[in-house]
């Protein structure tokens, strides 16, 4: 009894792979009924979503000052340590990178650094295509990485609503600020 | 020792106590803000509630301030109870409110004790939809940036600033929430412990704007253990560099030293390091030449049989360097001859008098401090803020009484109001600590040894007498005398400061007599000129004066200068015609300075920060201080030239020579013991000088070179130039920066590494003490005492000033603390300048020189000396003459003489 059971059963295995022999055949001869998802890159370029994580740019903010503030957060964030910067300080107060170095032959294209900026000031793009022969091409300096736009985030302003005064903006202009307190003053 | 129980586990803690202190103590975490373990509990900032229950039956409790609580036996409290988290919470729910939302921009982010506490009770995120009150800032001077909208009020910077620093130009201002922390007016914080404002402020309000201008996150800056360079106290520090730019320096805590404080000179001093104009090529006659050159040019001025001439400002081991290539009989002090004497008696006295020479903790726990001949506030920061303390101990004696424990500081001060113990000050000149002193006498110095000798008779007759003084000295020789022997720790402090050896022999005099009284050692503190006076004093060199002397017989070949100028040592010509007797002349420095400008060949050294060794402080305290960063250029340790143009000695690393020194200076033996080796290891791992977090290992350097440098090596000490290793378990004397998992900021993770807060370091603070008090030491007394000097007609008596910006050589290089070195001056009583006929300026003859300077009318000044700053970059250089005379300068040179 033992015995008949089992050959039935091995059977049924043998049946099951020789079909699903003909299955895969059957697909692969249906692929060649439907459309290719390659492109032909070069010629053609791939749709990426604006999330897509690739190149990484400095953005400036609505009013076009330089968004990045050299607070070094992307910096320390990076898995790579491939960010290099020096804050700087104009005359008016307000903050930003005196250099500002990514060396791309080293960058994972993580985007963990456009998550941690709080200005919105580094954000990947879309743009993958930084190939290059030699590796020292893929250093980009803050002049390689400063676009003349917002990117993908058009109104924040750190400085609107951060409290530190910078040209144009004084103390009590920065969003939900009362006007500076007059510290002479007497009363309660 | 109590016992408490903290949620239901039990622990022990030290009696007379704050819960606070005694939870973080046993290394629990709890959150606060106003309470400091220098500054004591007031209870303002309502952040480090606990619950206290009545006894195991009580459920409920209710909600108190710790560190407001004294540890009692038996005291229950719950630390996680939901009570007190709610209420931490709420409370940083609350400072946060008008929070500017400023972090990123802010200088204390990355070490700030607010971003700490917020995120420690878990305030994520903001509900307060209200407007936030706002503040303008002010300029407060070149080392302190203001942004008083990151303010908690929780008042430490006042209460730092104005009650345990002396400061008075900083204020609390306005009412309710918005009070303000800050100036009358804009204008530099004058107080010269305004740099501490930086990390005793909890948050962003104070920060350091040498810094600032230069900014580097905590994490990113290469640290490593140093002592400041600018006095003689031996403050440890931690200088933190980043891209080749040395970017502060931060108080490295030592329980028995420099505690929380440092002064600014040694804050911001640090400045001379990144000058420009530094040394950084090996020079011959002008010409920059290769280090192999440098090396043979050593060499040959060597075997022509160099003097060397070491420095005070060098290390023990690039001191010793130099005495062994030119060896002993050839090794000279590159201090003035009127330093050298005062700091042989100085040696002298700690090594075989009676005597201690206390720590600046001991110094805090005086009970009657008399000064004797020197400014300590101006040549010794740190030490004077120390003094300040013991000022108050008779405040804590009465609190004691009415069972008010020290640290309950409000209410100690209420109860004393002003009252200050007995400190008495007898000075040259007006001095810092003058406000505290409930006796101020002013004489020449003469006058002042003598008036010093007279106390040390009154109290021991077997001290020899002083005759001919005034009755009103006699008097005030008896009264100190008094207050000192009903005092259970009386403290003379003195030093070289005044340039009258007399002084310095009178001080030991007073304390041998209160040793021979009190059957025990008594405490003398004395302040020397530089970071490693007493170090090099210690190497037994000869006065700079005969090497002079000797140079003038036409015997010496060739001279070797270790880090020191010789025209601030000695008279301008005496040192020209030395130079110019010498064959050649060999400048080891970092800065360029007079003797560079004369020297044939300049030999590029390290600074602090670049280089590593031991230095002596006052106190007798032998420190290691370790490296930051690499030299620049082909700059080397001082010590690596001298041991590598030595013949036969073939000195590898710096545990050679400092081990050799120790071996061949009997008093040195110890020396080796400041630190662990450079084969010390932490599970095979050195001690990393990068913390875990820094940032840009592969972009820092990738313009240059695309391939990651490798770690430059360090085979000096157990400390690395990378991230690997363990910093958290380093020895206290290797420890490169203080940071603990939820403690980022330097002044409260420190906790972290105290036996207590508050106390030692764990592991025991770093450093050895060379000289212990012999106990029954027979001292012979000084019995040469000095005469009272007559003045004679149109000739002044010259008395040193100093001023804690500008009288130290390599702080007055440093840009920040230009702005705040006096312009120079001679300063005369208002009577004697009345005499000159009310001059603007007067003229003077400097050591044959004519030199026109502006005079200052100061009633602090006695009648017939003049006050001659010291060290003022504009002032005629070298060692000030002893005598001077004047005349009112004349626009057209036709002086009238008085
Ligand atoms: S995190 Fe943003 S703002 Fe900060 S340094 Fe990087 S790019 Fe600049
Ligand atoms: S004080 Fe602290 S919390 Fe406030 S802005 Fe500065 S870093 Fe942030
Ligand atoms: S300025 Fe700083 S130390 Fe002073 S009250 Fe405000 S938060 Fe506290
Ligand atoms: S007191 Fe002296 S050693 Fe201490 S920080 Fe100031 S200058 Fe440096
Ligand atoms: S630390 Fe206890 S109330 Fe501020």
């Amino acid at each position: 009894m033992a015995g008949l059971r089992q050959i039935a059963m091995q059977g049924r295995a043998v049946l099951g792979i020789v079909l699903s022999q003909f299955r895969t055949l059957w697909r692969v001869l249906g692929h060649t009924f439907t459309r290719a998802d390659t492109v032909q890159y070069p010629e053609q370029k791939p749709a990426l979503s604006p999330r897509y994580r690739g190149r990484i740019v400095l953005t400036r903010d609505p009013d076009g000052e330089e968004r990045c503030v050299a607070c070094n957060l992307c910096a320390v964030v990076c898995p790579v340590a491939c960010i290099a910067l020096q804050k700087a300080e104009d005359a008016h107060g307000r903050w930003y990178p005196e250099f500002f170095r990514i060396n791309f032959s080293r960058c994972i294209l993580c985007g963990l650094c456009e998550e941690a900026c709080p200005t919105y000031a580094i954000q990947l793009t879309p743009d993958f295509e930084m190939a290059e022969y030699d590796r020292r091409n893929m250093v980009y300096e803050k002049e390689h990485l400063l676009i003349d736009g917002p990117g993908k985030y058009h109104d924040y302003n750190f400085y609107r609503v951060a409290g530190k005064s910078i040209g144009g903006k004084d103390k009590g202009e920065a969003e939900h600020e009362a006007p500076p307190i007059d510290i002479h003053s007497l009363l309660p | 020792m109590v016992g408490i129980v903290v949620d239901g586990e039990p622990h022990e803690v030290p009696a007379g106590g704050n819960l606070l202190q005694s939870l973080l103590s046993l290394g629990l975490d709890l959150p606060y803000f106003c309470w400091h373990p220098a500054l004591g509990s007031v209870g303002a900032c309502r952040q480090c509630a606990v619950v206290q229950y009545r006894d195991e039956n009580d459920v409920t409790g209710r909600v108190a301030m710790a560190c407001m609580t004294p540890v009692a036996e038996g005291l229950r409290i719950g630390l996680k109870a939901p009570a007190a988290v709610e209420f931490r919470a709420g409370i940083i729910e609350l400072l946060m409110t008008n929070h500017p939302h400023d972090c990123p921009v802010c200088e204390e982010g990355g070490e700030c004790h607010l971003q700490d506490m917020t995120v420690m009770t878990g305030h994520t995120f903001r509900q307060y939809r209200g407007l936030k009150r706002t503040h303008r800032n002010q300029y407060l001077g070149p080392f302190i940036n203001h942004e008083m909208n990151r303010c908690i009020a929780c008042y430490r910077c006042v209460r730092f600033y104005r009650d345990y620093a002396g400061g008075d130009d900083l204020q609390v201002f306005a009412s309710r929430n918005q009070v303000y922390f800050g100036r009358f007016e804009d204008g530099a914080l004058e107080n010269e412990f305004s740099g501490n404002l930086v990390e005793v402020c909890p948050t962003g309000v104070f920060t350091d704007r040498t810094f600032s201008a230069h900014f580097t996150r905590k994490w990113d800056l290469q640290t490593a253990p140093s002592v400041c360079v600018h006095c003689g106290v031996g403050c440890n520090t931690t200088p933190g560099e980043r891209y080749g730019t040395l970017k502060r320096v931060i108080n490295r805590y030592h329980g028995d030293l420099n505690g929380y404080f440092l002064c600014d000179r040694g804050r911001f001093g640090y400045g001379f390091v990144n000058c420009a104009d530094r040394l950084t090529e090996p020079m011959l006659h002008g010409q920059p030449v290769t280090r192999a050159e440098g090396r043979a040019r050593l060499r040959d001025v060597t075997f022509k049989g160099a003097i060397g001439i070491g420095s005070p400002r060098a290390s023990l081991e690039a001191n010793f360097a130099l005495r062994e290539l030119v060896g002993p009989e050839n090794f000279y002090a590159g201090c003035a001859d009127a330093d050298y004497a005062m700091l042989d008696t100085i040696r002298r006295v700690l090594a075989s008098w009676p005597v201690h020479s206390p720590s600046l903790r001991e110094v805090e726990g005086a009970d009657v401090v008399l000064v004797l001949g020197e400014d300590v506030g101006n040549t010794a920061p740190r030490l004077a803020l120390a003094i300040r303390q013991a000022t108050r101990n008779c405040m804590l004696a009465a609190a004691a009484e009415l069972k008010i424990a020290p640290w309950q500081d409000a209410a100690v001060r209420e109860l004393a109001q002003q009252v200050r113990g007995p400190l008495f000050v007898l000075a040259t000149t007006g001095t810092r600590l003058d406000e505290l002193a409930e006796v101020v006498v002013r004489r020449t110095p003469a006058d002042i040894a003598r008036l010093g000798f007279a106390i040390a008779h009154a109290l021991e007759p077997a001290a020899p007498a002083v005759s001919g003084l005034s009755d009103e000295d006699r008097q005030h020789a008896e009264s100190i005398a008094e207050a000192l022997k009903r005092a259970d720790n009386p403290l003379v402090v003195s030093g070289t400061g005044s340039g009258e050896p007399a002084i310095v022999e009178a001080a030991a005099q007073i304390a041998c007599a209160l040793s021979r009284r009190r059957k025990q050692p008594a405490s003398v503190s004395f302040v020397v000129p530089e970071c490693n006076s007493l170090g090099l004093m210690l190497l037994d060199p000869k006065r700079l004066g005969k090497a002079l002397e000797s140079a003038e017989s036409g015997s010496v070949p060739a001279a070797i200068v270790l880090e020191s100028d010789l025209f601030r040592s000695a008279r301008t010509e005496a040192v020209e015609s030395f130079l110019s007797r010498v064959g050649e002349t060999v400048l080891l420095d970092h800065s360029p300075q007079a003797t560079a400008h004369r020297a044939q060949i300049v030999l590029p050294v390290g600074t602090f920060a670049e280089t590593e060794g031991t230095f002596v402080n006052g106190e007798g305290r032998a420190q290691r201080f370790f490296a930051a960063m690499s030299p620049r250029g082909a700059a080397m340790d001082s010590w690596r030239w001298l041991a590598e143009a030595h013949p036969r000695h073939d000195w590898q690393c710096l545990d050679e020579v400092t081990g050799a020194c120790a071996a061949a200076i009997p008093v040195l033996a110890r020396m080796v013991d400041a630190a662990p080796r450079a084969d010390f290891r932490i599970d095979g791992l050195k001690i990393p000088r990068q913390t875990h977090r820094r940032s840009g290992r592969t972009a820092a350097s990738a313009h240059i070179d695309i391939r990651e440098p490798q770690p430059q090596d360090d085979t000096d000490s157990a400390l690395a130039f990378t991230m690997e290793g363990d910093a958290f378990d380093a020895p206290a004397a290797l420890r490169t920066y203080s940071w603990a998992p939820s403690w980022n900021s330097n002044g409260q993770s420190i906790a972290k590494f105290q036996d207590e807060v508050g106390g030692a370091l764990r592991g025991g603070d770093p450093g050895v003490r060379l000289f212990e008090p012999v106990q029954r030491g027979a001292a012979p007394w000084f019995t040469e005492i000095p005469r009272a000097v007559a003045a004679e007609p149109g000739v002044w008596l010259t008395v040193p000033r100093y001023h804690v910006f500008g009288s130290e050589a390599l702080s007055a290089r440093a840009e920040s603390v230009v702005e705040r070195i006096p312009a120079p001056y001679v300063a005369l009583h208002p009577s004697d300048l009345a005499r000159l006929g009310h001059a603007d300026s007067v003229e003077l003859n400097w050591h044959g020189f004519r030199e026109v300077l502006p005079v200052l009318a100061d009633d602090t000044v006695v009648p017939g000396t003049i006050g001659v700053p010291v060290g003022l970059p504009g002032m005629p250089c070298g060692p000030c003459p002893r005598t001077l005379a004047l005349r009112k300068a004349e626009p057209h040179g036709s002086g009238v003489s008085t």
